[in-house]
């Protein structure tokens, strides 16, 4: 926890009186921690001499923020209007398969990948379309997800 | 032999087709070999259809496009080029040879895409040589009311889909009287189906930057956000190159080029809401809160960003402002409509041949847009609408094909220019499930401030999806027409103002599409499962038994050698037997 802390600390005050910080902060406290657990979050207000709830506020208000331990693999299926037009869902029910999820769930037993829907890559023309970390795959069809998947699990 | 360029699109689409591998193979090749070749990067040109995407410049064949190049024979093929010998297949543009697509490109008129795919978008000489920061200069030496008189006459209008009077809008903020005062460039592209302003600042930030500075001169600013969605990483990282270099060479920070303007320039990574994009909650995001839009008046002229005087303008708005002040209000005009002039860009994708990012004059027909611009359909299915302006915006049908392209034109349509998304739909696409899919998406976004966009969202979406699984009844079509009043009328900010009219364009064009999922529970594209049945047909099957063992749930029964049969009772409509199939036995109708 201490180590933590010292970790926290450097990023916070890396931030010190400057204006409108509070989001670029927490985007940069997850980057170190991958996740805003609820001490981080009290910490991070105390910091600030805010109301905890207003972190929660915002953490809960913005899709980038995530609440709990993610996979080491962020799988993002775009669910964009030209996705949706060339089969998204068959894309995600791909996936959904492959990495052998249950309902309810977005990351793997084994924590390596952690599923999510975005609204839009910005990747139109390749749709359908995913993206693993910050690689973009397009012109998909359900039966390639398999094998892209595999590249990743090591 | 004079020096041969090669550049090669690495836009986050070229990336994604694996324009990379094409550009490590030549660096690879030409550092074993090296030759007079100038290897460079550059953005997209627009033809992601055609990605990745190499141009060759230099040798006796003069300029040529190559698409879909692949690093397997990219190394041969420059090899030939520069011997003169052109490639069999593939060559998309070209001056001196048959380009697939030389025709393409002549419909169009870039001014914000001027330089994409051109230059090189992290060099700040590249934009230099094309003119860049002329403008700026030529702004600096002259009165403030004079540029901003400038922008006016040209009669641009905002970009981002509203369509207000630019000059009129800085005006309002040159005249607030204030120590401080904010611009900012909007960048947080939310729609889905729209990557405008991706490709813009990916492939010219530059650009972008000069008209951010110069309207932030005429407005008395001195400094200014660029709100860019976190989603677009490349474009994060060219602004950041681009504003260090301009910093560098004293076109933005203190007294800029030698004068006593200092325009201090920030980027802002947004952080995942849709509604972010408007411009009071863009603002209330910037400050580190929630996004949640306030209510208006006060404008962002007179109260924006910690209460002073703001100045919001959309992309591709920043983008056209240097090459006006160069080439001058009366050039705009030349191109577009009288009340629309000049061009916009349009991000065209969906079930259309040509998908990628055009800018075309105002005024053009959507049926030249989709059939030359865009080269036309991609599938043997005819046209049934376009979807333009995301969930704000609407369908519009094969019959108003020949409605042009300008604000007050689209607007009659129910549809709305928007920001610049195109989805070109064929008769694969149920319209009822369209308005489902927009309302999925703003009942998720809506920031939940205002009760009627909260819950009336999320009420319609329930009432499409009934009507999408076979369970509507012919009232409900009344109940979303009243809901579509009463969120419009009660909603603070344009997300909800506008999250009904994906449901009332299609109410308005394909009513019958609605009945006859209501009354017939028939889905005539074939998409709605839920109406969906499949189907043996007896005299294909040959009994090989392929689709029992795919199906999941066990409802095929049958012998070998003999024709098998669906049993609908347990049937999920989940389509594994109908793509297990040699066939063609299974049939969905």
């Amino acid at each position: 926890m201490e180590q933590d802390n010292t970790k926290l600390d450097a990023i916070l005050n890396s931030y010190r009186d400057k204006k409108g910080i509070l989001i670029p902060m927490l985007q940069a406290v997850q980057n170190e921690l991958g996740f805003l657990s609820k001490n981080t979050m009290k910490y991070v207000a105390d910091f600030m001499q805010i109301p905890a709830a207003e972190i929660f506020g915002v953490a809960t208000f913005y899709s980038m923020f995530r609440l709990k331990q993610q996979g080491k693999h962020i799988v993002r299926v775009c669910k964009g209007t030209a996705c949706h037009v060339s089969d998204a869902d068959g894309i995600k029910a791909a996936l959904i398969d492959a990495l052998n999820l249950p309902k309810g769930e977005n990351t793997t037993a084994d924590m390596m990948f952690t599923l999510v829907e975005v609204a839009c890559l910005g990747c139109c023309s390749l749709a359908p379309v995913i993206m693993i970390d910050d690689m973009t795959f397009g012109k998909l069809v359900p039966e390639a997800i398999p094998a892209i998947l595999d590249k990743f699990r090591f | 032999m004079s020096e041969v360029t090669v550049k090669v699109g690495l836009a986050s689409c070229g990336m994604a087709a694996g324009a990379m591998d094409v550009y490590r193979v030549l660096e690879e090749y030409l550092k074993a070999s090296p030759k007079p070749v100038k290897l460079m990067q550059t953005a997209c040109i627009g033809m992601c259809f055609e990605e990745p995407i190499v141009e060759f410049n230099g040798s006796i064949l003069g300029q040529m496009h190559l698409g879909k190049a692949s690093p397997a024979n990219i190394v041969q093929i420059l090899e030939d080029y520069m011997e003169g010998i052109a490639p069999q297949e593939n060559v998309i543009l070209a001056e001196k040879l048959d380009g697939r697509h030389n025709a393409l490109l002549q419909n169009q008129q870039r001014i914000v895409l001027r330089n994409c795919g051109v230059i090189d978008p992290k060099s700040l000489s590249d934009y230099e040589e094309k003119g860049g920061y002329k403008a700026l200069k030529k702004a600096l030496t002259m009165d403030r009311e004079e540029i901003i008189a400038e922008i006016k006459a040209s009669g641009l209008r905002g970009r981002g889909g509203a369509g207000f009077s630019t000059g009129l809008k800085w005006s309002f903020a040159a005249k607030a009287a204030s120590d401080k005062k904010y611009v900012v460039c909007n960048a947080d592209e939310g729609d889905p189906g729209a990557f405008m302003d991706r490709s813009a600042l990916e492939g010219d930030p530059h650009n972008v930057i000069e008209g951010m500075i110069i309207g932030a001169y005429a407005m008395g600013a001195d400094e200014g956000y660029i709100y860019c969605r976190a989603e677009y990483p490349m474009a994060i990282e060219h602004l950041k190159i681009a504003i260090a270099a301009a910093e560098a060479k004293g076109y933005l920070g203190k007294n800029i080029l030698g004068t006593s303007y200092c325009f201090e320039l920030h980027i802002k990574e947004g952080a995942g809401a849709f509604v972010c994009g408007e411009e009071t909650a863009l603002m209330q995001s910037i400050e580190g809160k929630r996004g949640m839009p306030i209510i208006r008046p006060p404008f962002p002229a007179e109260s924006g960003l910690w209460g002073k005087p703001t100045n919001i303008n959309n992309v591709e708005t920043w983008a056209n402002i240097a090459w006006i002040m160069i080439n001058g209000a009366e050039a705009f005009h030349a191109f577009g409509t009288e009340k629309s002039p000049g061009t916009k860009v349009f991000a065209l994708a969906g079930k259309i041949a040509g998908s990628g990012l055009i800018e075309v004059p105002m005024g053009i027909p959507i049926r030249d847009i989709i059939y030359k611009v865009g080269g036309g359909m991609k599938t043997d299915k005819p046209f049934k609408a376009v979807q333009m302006g995301g969930p704000s915006g609407g369908c519009i049908p094969a019959e108003l094909i020949d409605t042009i392209v300008d604000y007050d034109s689209i607007t009659a349509t129910g549809a709305i220019m928007g920001s610049g998304g195109m989805v070109v739909m064929d008769t694969n696409s149920c319209m009822v499930d369209i308005a489902r899919y927009f309302l999925n998406f703003t009942q998720n976004e809506s920031c939940g401030k205002c009760t009627f966009c909260r819950i009336g969202t999320r009420r319609m979406l329930e009432i499409l999806t009934r009507i999408t699984e076979g369970k509507g009844k012919l009232e409900d079509i009344d109940t979303l027409q009243e809901l579509s009043e009463n969120i419009i009328k009660g909603s603070l900010c344009g997300l909800g103002q506008t999250a009904p009219n994906p449901v009332l364009t299609t109410l308005r064009y394909f009513k019958d599409e609605y009945i006859a999922h209501i009354v017939d529970k028939h889905c005539t594209a074939g998409v709605c499962t839920a109406l969906l049945k499949f189907t043996i047909d007896p005299d294909k099957c040959i009994g090989c038994t392929a689709c029992a063992r795919k199906c999941p749930v066990n409802c095929i029964s049958g012998t070998v050698k003999h024709p098998h049969v669906i049993d609908e009772s347990k049937c999920i409509k989940c389509g594994a037997c109908q793509k297990a199939c040699k066939f063609d036995a299974v049939i969905k109708v």
